[in-house]
């Protein structure tokens, strides 16, 4: 658990690092997601970072794209690739894209457009369900991705088609960019809309590695699609970007970069 | 362009929808979770009731923007192009264009140059999609003041009107008091021995590498095609038939894009000439820097510069 936590702080201190050499990138929905990201790739999920197209892997989609730099520290953590190459994010030529790209061992399906990875996530599931294989899919939504309408589409035909190898994050930090979600367009009531979809759920805190492992350990045995609706901060681990929207994409120069490091000691 | 101001054209954009709310409450500015990048926030500010943000959601932004239309508003519907472009096609298609309704269109930070954000919102194939669509208008000012021309133009225009912007700051070339005619291209700089046919962005580059062959001897004519839709083929045939040479400059994919519109619109017309396209092949991109990113891909003064000198090899001028 301890352990978790010290992960799941050297992947925020790869956020910082990475978006800092890159001069561009979105540290606010990297760093909420960074608790679930330890629990994920460090005992949740079968795969094998040494074999990165193991059949019967677990699968994860991050559709919120922009939060790539969680993603890419998580792989290198690891060991999918080396963690020095995190510091040639958004060069030209690199393996690590702005947003995710079938380049990067590790990576499922390039996204970057929102909305789009929950109906991927059904695809695969149902794929899964065919071959009646035990696999699970993992998709990770924003709280403002849930305004584009697929992802309704998607739950509903999770929902009536029972995929309950799908698994849902929502990362609800009431964070966009133009401001909170519950102000520019309300996604509230956020839970009910989902069980009203025929889902299963459980609202955690995001930040809590006990409750987001219990919140998986639900997932694996609901007889539903299961969604994990966690209560997160955008910004967390570093005072100054926390619940703050300015902070959605924006680079930090040398000041900022070396205050948020010493905050992430 | 040392000595030319620099500043991103989509400030042009909000600067005209500040003058056209001051004048017509009808206008309604709307935008879809980037007001600031796409700078409608300016609009957001100072005329709040004429602003509104639908959110993440750019099939309703259009389909709001449609209903708005329907009713005499007159809805300018923003965010990137590649997803107002690319998300919305149908919605576009079948509502907008369909019913020729008057909805405006913004589609911001398109082209190569929206850089570290990567192949996903480098959005390259917005004009192929847009060209398609009978009742169609396509804008695709050069610098900031076009900017601000195209916006009053599509406001003044009725019907479906589409225009591109892009992210980085570039030297402005135009000023507000130059006339501004939907479907009418402009020759920039006169010459006799090949013409070179750009628009948006690139033309200041297009221009800086006219400016380096003339010291060459090589006398270039530039055409601004402001407008993609409907094209000006009486001044492209024209200039064409002059020089028998034509170099078309296009950040966009080389399929259906300017060259593409070009090309079918000269092959109708009685001309002969040698061509030349610099365009994106046929491929996504990588993430990184704007500027090395246009260098890589053969958007700089000297690939272009190149590319003129190569019609050329074997003759003598
Ligand atoms: C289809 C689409 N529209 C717009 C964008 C631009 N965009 C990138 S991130 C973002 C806000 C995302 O908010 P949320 O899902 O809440 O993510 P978080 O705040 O957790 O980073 C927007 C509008 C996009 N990438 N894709």
């Amino acid at each position: 658990m301890n352990d978790l936590k010290q992960i799941a702080k050297t992947i925020r201190r790869d956020i910082i690092e990475m978006i800092y050499a890159a001069g561009s990138g979105h540290p606010g929905g990297s760093l909420s997601l960074a608790d679930i990201f330890a629990v994920l790739y460090f005992g949740q999920m079968r795969h094998d970072p040494k074999d990165p197209a193991m059949p019967d892997r677990d699968r994860l989609i991050l559709s919120k794209g922009h939060a790539a730099p969680v993603l890419y520290s998580a792989l290198a953590r690891s060991g999918y690739f080396d963690p020095e190459y995190l510091k040639t994010l958004r060069k030209t030529d690199s393996f690590l894209e702005g947003h995710p790209a079938m380049k990067t061992h590790g990576v499922e399906v390039g996204t970057g457009s929102l909305g789009q990875g929950l109906s991927v996530g059904c695809g695969l599931a149902l794929s899964f369900k065919k071959r009646k294989t035990l696999q699970k899919v993992f998709v990770i939504l924003g709280d403002g991705e849930l305004q584009e309408g697929q992802n309704w589409e998607a739950f509903m035909f999770a929902g009536h088609n029972r995929l309950n190898n799908l698994i849902a994050v929502i990362d609800l930090n009431d964070l966009q960019i133009d401001g909170k979600v519950t102000e520019v367009n309300s996604i509230e009531p956020v839970a009910d809309k989902i069980r009203a979809f025929n889902w299963n759920f459980m609202v955690i805190d995001g930040h809590d590695i006990p409750q987001i492992k219990t919140a998986f350990e639900k997932a694996a045995a609901s007889d539903k699609p299961f969604a994990v609706i966690a209560k997160t901060v955008k910004g967390k681990g570093v005072s100054f970007m926390e619940n703050r929207a300015e902070w959605h994409g924006k680079a930090l120069n040398k000041e900022d970069y070396e205050k948020a490091m010493a905050e992430l000691l | 362009m040392n000595g030319h101001d620099k500043i991103a054209n989509r400030f042009g954009y909000s600067d005209a929808l500040l003058d056209l709310i001051a004048e017509d409450n009808n206008v309604i500015v709307l935008d879809a979770d980037l007001a600031k990048s796409t700078t409608t926030s300016r609009i957001k500010d100072k005329f709040h009731n004429n602003f509104i943000d639908v959110g993440i959601a750019e099939q309703n932004l259009v389909g709001i923007a449609a209903g708005l239309a329907l009713n005499g508003h007159i809805p300018f519907a923003s965010t990137y192009a590649a997803f107002i472009a690319g998300r919305a096609f149908d919605q576009i298609r079948t509502t907008v264009c369909y019913s020729n309704l008057n909805v405006k269109l913004a589609g911001m930070h398109t082209g190569i140059t929206v850089g570290a954000d990567g192949p996903t919102h480098q959005m390259l194939e917005d004009i192929a999609l847009m060209r398609v669509l009978p009742n169609m208008v396509i804008l695709n000012p050069c610098d900031a003041n076009e900017a601000y021309n195209a916006t009053l133009a599509a406001y003044k225009h009725k019907g479906p009107v589409y225009i591109r912007f892009v992210r980085e700051a570039t030297p402005v070339l135009t000023s507000r008091e130059d006339e501004f005619i939907i479907g009418k291209a402009k020759v920039v700089r006169q010459g006799k021995d090949i013409t070179v046919v750009t628009s948006g962005q690139i033309l200041a580059i297009v221009l800086d590498s006219a400016g380096m062959l003339e010291k060459e001897g090589y006398d270039i004519e530039v055409i601004n095609v402001h407008t993609i839709k409907p094209l000006d083929v009486k001044c492209l045939s024209e200039s064409v038939k002059k020089t028998g040479k034509l170099l078309i400059v296009d950040e966009h994919q080389i399929h259906g894009g300017l060259g593409t519109a070009v090309f079918e619109a000269l092959t109708l017309e009685n001309v002969h000439y040698k061509a030349g396209i610099i365009a994106v092949n046929d491929t996504f991109l990588t993430s990184g820097p704007h500027d090395e990113l246009l260098e890589k891909y053969g958007f700089s003064v000297e690939a272009i510069s190149e590319k003129v000198k190569s019609f050329f090899l074997y003759h003598t001028l």
